[in-house]
């Protein structure tokens, strides 16, 4: 009988062991994933009410008096709404101008060096730095409370969201231009287009797939973000309207999302009702495993177009 | 049994070395062994009844009347330092196809690429002389209305990410508003699929992606691309490098039909596929034009050593 030469067992007692440990970091991470779904599962089940869903929240002692969480649901989809639109067609614009024109080489240096910074800022730092700019130059985008500018709103709060996705469009933006040969390109030059046209019809068609993955990971990030919203959206659990109920007024208005309800109503919060924090964060993480399916649906279109 | 004539004698040391190959014996079964000159590498044999070579398919001239569309006058085309092509001049003529071989980096392709002023788009390129587009100088012209009438078509399949249909259209859309829609493009997008031999495969399925096709479907999709624009010229840079034999052969015989009604020039590094194809034939060497003439002349009795080497498979 003949045994494989690359068994395993046959290998060096230190390579064994680097192996199996190996082994046991997958098998450990799968455990703790596994555990995180299925406990926030089972307590989401235990305090399942699908009328919360579509109930507003009050401050209240009494725990059957405070509502649902209708607001922060709106709030967490407004946020990722309004930090998008912003996000993706600044990051597009950015990663096509790095990509595809990138002149003078300075100016594109340091337009690389700003996107890395911003995408290693904490939230918290970025929070700040949005408070300071909403309370002192913009203050008339936020909600003021009888003339006092307190700096909050979602305006504020997806200004600065749409900063923690920008890095994220930006780069898979850049990967799939990237990745687009240069025969394509001169193919479109070679039929009398300008670069313009190419950029349009052939450049971003193609990075489509890359733009997706690169945005959807971003919302992912926004809607998981606590920080900033803490800070720039207020404590408030409902959406309080800045002006008069208009459109704007609602953006200029304060609110809540699923994470802050969650931190307001776990034990370290002020709310201190476990059971819902725990249903809250069961959905926010149904939100989040939803936008991960979503970048993977996506990537998989991702296949080579053209050989090289 | 066949008689065999020596190699021509070897005129100096160099000729010993890059001299055709030695005879070799040819063993049949049941039969004696006797001894044949070897094939001489391009399939072209110069003995009739000698060498292994299969029979040629060698297209017939067309007999479309000859028109000259461009003149490349004196043009050099330097990368930086680096020299790529020696003050050629060419004529380019419709009704027959012109095909430029030499081993890699003669500056084929380079030259190929200043007909429609691709070479610009390579920041250190400089380029000398006058090319001329039915007289008229093509640096006088619009870069973009130039590349609608010199068209083309690249190594690798290069379909972009849209319909069928959208890709064929692709020139004839005009950019900003007022794009033309479907109705109106559909009798040129039809001419040029059929002109390039597709209509019968995607005819049915112009709305599929251009990219689920396969690899010689895509090349001729390229083809019909680059014809929509009624273009007066198709540069082909190893239209068929990326291909299998079948395929080849289909592009081929486009060629040989478009010959007819545009001036076709094609790079290519395979020598049987210039014999069966072109009617001229210039061979660049280190970017000089070494020898330019018809393809019997240069294929069958080439002027200059180099171009005796090199169609003899001597190097390259």
């Amino acid at each position: 009988m003949t045994k494989p030469i690359d068994s395993v067992s046959s290998w060096p007692l230190r390579d064994r062991a680097a192996f199996y440990a190996a082994w046991a970091a997958g098998i450990a991470l799968i455990a703790i994933a596994g555990a995180i779904v299925v406990y926030m599962a089972f307590r989401g089940a235990q305090y399942f009410d699908f009328g919360l869903l579509f109930e507003s929240p009050s401050a209240s002692l009494n725990q059957a008096t405070s509502g649902g969480f209708k607001d922060p649901i709106v709030g967490t989809a407004l946020l990722l709404i309004m930090s998008t639109a912003i996000a993706a067609p600044l990051g597009v614009v950015i990663a096509v101008w790095l990509t595809e024109y990138g002149r003078p080489a300075g100016l594109a240096r340091a337009v690389e060096s700003a996107v890395e910074v911003v995408a290693g800022t904490p939230s918290i730092v970025l929070a700040m730095f949005g408070l300071i700019l909403f309370q002192e130059w913009f203050g008339f985008l936020t909600f003021d409370a009888e003339g006092a500018v307190l700096g909050r709103s979602f305006i504020a709060a997806a200004s600065m969201m749409s900063l923690i996705a920008l890095p994220l469009v930006v780069g898979a933006t850049r990967e799939a231009l990237n990745s687009i040969p240069g025969h394509v390109r001169e193919a479109s030059y070679a039929l009398g287009k300008t670069k313009a046209a190419t950029i349009r019809r052939v450049l971003l068609p193609a990075a489509r797939p890359g733009i997706g993955t690169g945005t959807a990971l971003g919302m992912g990030r926004v809607a998981g973000d606590t920080a900033i919203v803490v800070v720039l959206l207020g404590s408030t659990l409902q959406i309080l309207n800045g002006a008069n109920g208009s459109v704007f007024g609602l953006f200029r208005g304060t609110g809540s999302t699923l994470t802050s309800y969650v931190y307001y109503n776990s034990p370290a919060g002020e709310g201190l009702a476990p059971e819902k924090a725990y249903f809250a964060a069961f959905v926010l993480l149904l939100v989040v495993i939803l936008l991960n399916f979503v970048v993977t649906r996506i990537a998989r279109g991702k296949e080579e177009l053209w050989p090289r | 049994m066949a008689t065999v004539t020596p190699p021509p004698a070897a005129r100096d040391e160099r000729d010993v070395i890059l001299a055709p190959p030695p005879p070799v014996r040819r063993i049949l079964v049941d039969s004696e062994p006797t001894v044949v000159q070897a094939p001489l590498g391009n399939g072209y044999a110069t003995q009739a009844g000698v060498g292994l070579t299969a029979p040629l398919r060698r297209a017939e001239p067309s007999s479309a009347p000859k028109v000259e569309r461009m003149r490349i006058e004196g043009v050099s085309i330097a990368y930086g330092e680096k020299l790529a092509v020696d003050e050629v001049s060419l004529p380019v003529r419709q009704g027959e196809v012109l095909a430029l071989i030499g081993p890699s980096g003669c500056g084929k392709t380079t030259l190929l690429r200043s007909l429609n002023r691709l070479v610009e788009i390579t920041p250190t390129a400089i380029r000398s002389g006058t090319i001329r587009l039915d007289g008229d100088d093509i640096d006088q012209m619009e870069v973009t209305a130039l590349r609608r009438r010199v068209s083309m078509v690249f190594q690798q399949p290069n379909p972009f990410p849209m319909s069928v249909f959208d890709n064929v259209a692709y020139a004839l859309r005009e950019q900003g508003s007022g794009r033309p829609g479907k109705d109106a493009l559909m009798s040129q997008v039809g001419d040029a699929l059929v002109r390039a031999g597709l209509w019968d495969e995607v005819g049915a399925t112009l709305d599929h992606p251009a990219l689920r096709l396969s690899g010689g479907q895509q090349q001729r999709l390229c083809i019909a691309r680059a014809l929509a624009a009624r273009p007066e010229v198709l540069l082909l840079d190893e239209p068929c490098s990326a291909l299998d034999p079948r395929s080849t052969q289909v592009i081929e015989e486009l060629i040989l039909k478009l010959r007819e009604e545009v001036a076709v020039v094609i790079v290519t590094h395979n020598m049987q596929q210039a014999l069966r194809i072109a009617d001229h034939v210039g061979f660049m060497y280190l970017g000089e034009l070494v020898e330019y003439g018809l393809a019997d002349q240069v294929f069958g009795a080439p002027r200059e050593q180099r171009t005796r080497e090199y169609v003899g498979g001597a190097f390259g």
